[in-house]
């Protein structure tokens, strides 16, 4: 009987189990951000032959298992997804897209790591994650020695710190913007990029010459924007660890989380060591500063596209500390003090975005974003002291729509800055104070005529206490005559405030009297600086044995109506004065990217630059600007197999051409201009899986140095003292080792 | 000059959404096409009709999403107009000459495509 009862009781539950069914519909968001069904997704039971489709309407249908609660559902071009069915009878999917694996499927191409548009009205290079990773170490501010568009300068020997330049330029005058928030500005001029770790960047978009009117008046020779990893598309934990043999140690951990299915969040933390002391050029002096920096990064994103919107919110901290100057624990004996030297750095960000798309009319969109920074530097430099505290609010509302259709756009919008600068110059009674409050509104148009011609035509109108108030029109031009040409055009003007000491912070480390030659200008005495950027643009496409290669040809000039001048001209003395005369820096590229297979990559390129302005002294080539510049990187890897394992190998090759050099007398064997010499950086990875890779690198692999960066260095306190007439690397070869990990 | 500068802005904001609120009607329907090709075809030939303000055609449900001004032009036109690019729709089928002068990736109708 109870043999019977059990039976029967097994044959009722099994029967009840296999009469329960579960359904649902299943959607995806097409194109035009509407919720649609999904036809021909394959739902399933985890392990097991038990399956269906879903049907035109994305309805599917199921009998529930008896073995699992997992169901899976799976489409080509988006993201697999199995979830846990706990006595729901119902369960409605939305699918999301998986780029990376319709990248693998569809396209048989290898996506550069670096893109070109033809059908971009600006002229915009876009550089991937992937990109960032060819230079593994470790901020952003190194990461652009294996791309032709910006150059990387040495400008300081004490600190090590790395400029970036675009056109010939210097970084202010390079508008560099974190999600369209203007981001390294003011005191973080000189650092700030390095206090971004590249592992937290998911894009770069470099545009060459004038920017777009949205994001402000000060991007002159260029803008780079910076996009971070998002919550919501980020991998859920991700570690990178990085060691050098220089000493210097990286550690990076996301860790990211899907709280619903709206809101997700991130934590981002980086930590960099440096803790040994090197000086092999014997000058005394530490070749890198002994450094130990904590940035850490949360992030929150809440997307809602039924509704349409959009938002994030993002707290972040970092500290960073630095020490740097003689080697005093060496246990010699000094018969004077040890010059040293110390930054400490706080700094605070905040900004909140909020986007709306409506989900009906999907070509209108408003936009509203804030932010507020604080950034804190507490600096000395032998008996020189630079503090300055930078509070920052920036804010915009930006209002995206049509004019007929959509091949007449517009954008329009307000912004609304203030900048506060409190600052301490060599001495603790030397202080500076200055606001900067400014509102300006701005409507930009463009016209794409869906085949050859675009055109993006902008203008604002600010209103500033210390620039006065003020017209900024930009015009971008693009005709592609046949399929694979574009020639591209682009004028614009723009002005900044000249932080004078912020952005030319390695004076502080030179022995060198600062002199200000004032006039009634609102910066230190002086007055802003103001130019005008045109330039144009040629790219061609080709075939070659039937692989694709392209070739550019880019001219650019900027012209200075004012500038601040920085004048190094003299030894022992650094003048600052506003420009009477010209200045101009015009710059001409020349770069080829070919691709000889699947599996290998080459580019190429060739730079002119010539700088000039006026100094008391005459019309002269800027000081450490090299007039010519060759590049080259081949990048090639192995196929995938079928664990997604493979290798990758990068070779980079800069030669950086003769650099006028300011008259020193410790140079004086130089006649004047430095050697060329060429630097070789290159990288080898291994990826085990999707999950796991590992890989090592040199830098300067020729070993090249410049063989007395400090001059003067056996009297830091005298006025010969000099540590910023640097045009080579001051540190020989470097090999490093790290892995990546993400789930 | 500031305040005018803002409300230039408004005015022109307004302006704006008062038509969207009058004549702006969003459609969408089914036309046929299997790729990249189709879309390109579809979008740029159908935003070039005068009174249409926005397409979107989606490769894998085929669906087009259309915001037309209806004083402009009338829904039976757009479909119409549509299917004389060789692309069937809800309402019309293309002319068998225009279909057969697609290239061939865009011919939807023969099975081995899918």
């Amino acid at each position: 009987m109870k043999k019977y009862l059990i039976l029967f009781i097994f044959l009722i539950a099994s029967k009840n189990y296999s009469q329960e069914v579960i359904s649902g519909k299943i959607t995806y968001i097409n194109e035009s951000n509407i919720e649609s069904p999904l036809e021909g997704v394959s739902v399933y039971w985890f392990s097991s032959s038990q399956g269906t489709t879903s049907d035109k309407e994305g309805n599917y249908s199921l009998l529930k298992s008896i073995t699992t609660n997992k169901l899976v559902f799976k489409y080509i071009g988006f993201k697999e997804n199995t979830v846990i069915i706990d006595g729901e009878n119902t369960f409605n999917q939305l699918m999301v897209y998986d780029e990376n694996v319709l990248d693998e499927v569809t396209v048989n191409k290898r996506k550069n790591t670096i893109q070109k548009s033809y059908f971009k009205t600006q002229n915009i290079v876009t550089i991937s994650s992937d990109e960032l990773l060819k230079a593994a170490c470790c901020n952003i501010s190194e990461s652009f020695e294996t791309n032709p568009s910006i150059d990387v300068n040495f400008s300081n020997a004490i600190t090590g710190v790395k400029q970036i330049r675009m056109l010939g330029l210097e970084s202010p005058f390079i508008l560099i913007t974190e999600e369209n928030i203007p981001m390294v500005r003011g005191a973080s001029q000189v650092f700030g990029l390095s206090f971004i770790p590249g592992t937290w960047v998911e894009s770069m978009q470099i545009t060459k010459g004038t920017g777009s009117v949205v994001n402000g008046f000060e991007s002159i020779s260029g803008q780079i924007n910076v996009e971070l990893k998002k919550p919501y598309t980020d991998s859920p934990v991700f570690i990178n660890l990085f060691s050098s043999n220089k000493g210097r140690n990286e550690f990076n951990l996301h860790l990211n989380k899907k709280i619903s299915e709206r809101l997700s969040t991130g934590i981002f933390l980086h930590g960099n060591k440096n803790s040994s002391k090197h000086d092999k050029n014997h000058d005394g002096f530490l070749d890198l500063p002994k450094s130990i920096g904590v940035n850490l990064f949360n992030r929150w994103q809440y997307t809602n596209l039924e509704k349409g919107i959009v938002s994030f919110l993002g707290l972040r901290f970092m500290n960073d500390e630095k020490e740097m100057g003689e080697n005093h624990e060496k246990g010699l004996i000094f018969i004077r003090a040890p010059w040293l030297s110390k930054i400490n750095t706080n700094r605070f960000d905040s900004n909140f975005k909020l986007g709306y798309v409506n989900p009906s009319i999907p070509y209108q969109s408003i936009g509203f974003q804030m932010a507020y920074s604080n950034h804190d530097q507490s600096s000395f430099f032998g008996n020189r002291i630079y503090d300055i505290n930078h509070d920052s609010f920036y804010s915009s509302l930006l209002y995206n729509s049509i004019i007929g259709n959509t091949m007449n756009k517009f954008k329009t919008g307000l912004n609304y800055s203030v900048d506060r600068f409190e600052e301490f110059v060599e001495t603790h009674d030397n202080q500076y104070l200055r606001n900067d409050r400014s509102i300006g509104g701005f409507f930009e148009y463009s016209y794409d005529s869906l085949d050859k011609l675009s055109l993006v035509a902008g203008i604002r109108y600010d209103i500033h206490n210390n620039l006065g108030s003020f017209l900024t029109p930009r015009l971008h031009l693009r005709y592609q005559p046949l399929e694979r040409s574009v020639l591209r055009f682009s004028i614009g003007s723009g002005r900044k405030s000249s932080n004078i000491f912020s952005e030319n912070q390695n004076i502080f480390s030179t022995g060198r009297k600062i002199y200000i030659n004032k006039n009634s200008g609102k910066f230190y005495g002086l007055d802003s600086e103001k130019a005008l950027n045109y330039g144009i643009s040629f790219r061609q496409g080709f075939f070659i044995n039937n692989k694709e290669g392209d070739i550019t040809i880019d001219y650019y000039v900027t012209n200075f109506e004012n500038q601040v001048v920085v004048d190094w001209e003299k030894q022992s003395e650094l003048h600052f004065y506003n420009l009477e005369g010209k200045s101009f820096a015009k710059s001409f590229q020349i770069e080829i990217d070919y691709q000889f297979s699947e599996n290998i990559n080459f580019k190429s390129a060739y730079k002119n630059y010539d700088v000039k302005k006026q100094y008391n002294s005459g019309l002269k080539q800027n000081p450490l600007t090299p007039k010519n510049r060759f590049f080259f990187n081949l990048d090639v890897s192995t196929n995938l197999n079928d664990k997604g394992a493979n290798w990758k190998y990068d070779f980079t090759y800069n030669w950086v051409g003769k650099q006028r050099l300011p008259l020193h007398t410790s140079l004086s064997f130089l006649n004047g201009y430095s050697p060329s010499y060429s630097l070789i950086n290159t990288q080898l990875t291994r990826v085990f899986s999707k999950k796991l890779e590992i890989y090592i690198g040199g830098e300067n692999m020729g070993n090249y140095t410049q063989e007395n960066p400090i001059l003067g260095s056996g009297n830091p306190y005298g006025l010969d003292f000099d540590s910023s007439i640097i045009y080579a690397p001051i540190h020989g070869s470097l090999v490093y080792l790290g892995l990546r990990f993400k789930l | 000059m500031k305040y005018l500068i803002i409300l230039f802005f408004l005015i022109s904001n307004y302006s704006f959404g008062q038509e969207i609120i009058s004549n702006t009607v969003n459609t969408s329907f089914i036309v046929s096409g299997v790729c990249e090709m189709c879309k390109d075809r579809i979008e740029k030939s159908t935003i070039k009709l005068k009174g249409v303000k926005y397409v979107n055609w989606d490769i894998i449900s085929n669906k087009v999403s259309i915001i037309y001004n209806s004083k402009k032009i009338k829904l039976d036109n757009i479909h119409k107009e549509i299917s004389l690019l060789g692309h069937d729709t809800e309402f019309y089928q293309a002319p068998l000459e225009v279909y057969n002068q697609l290239p061939d990736c865009c011919q939807y109708k023969s099975e081995s495509i899918h």
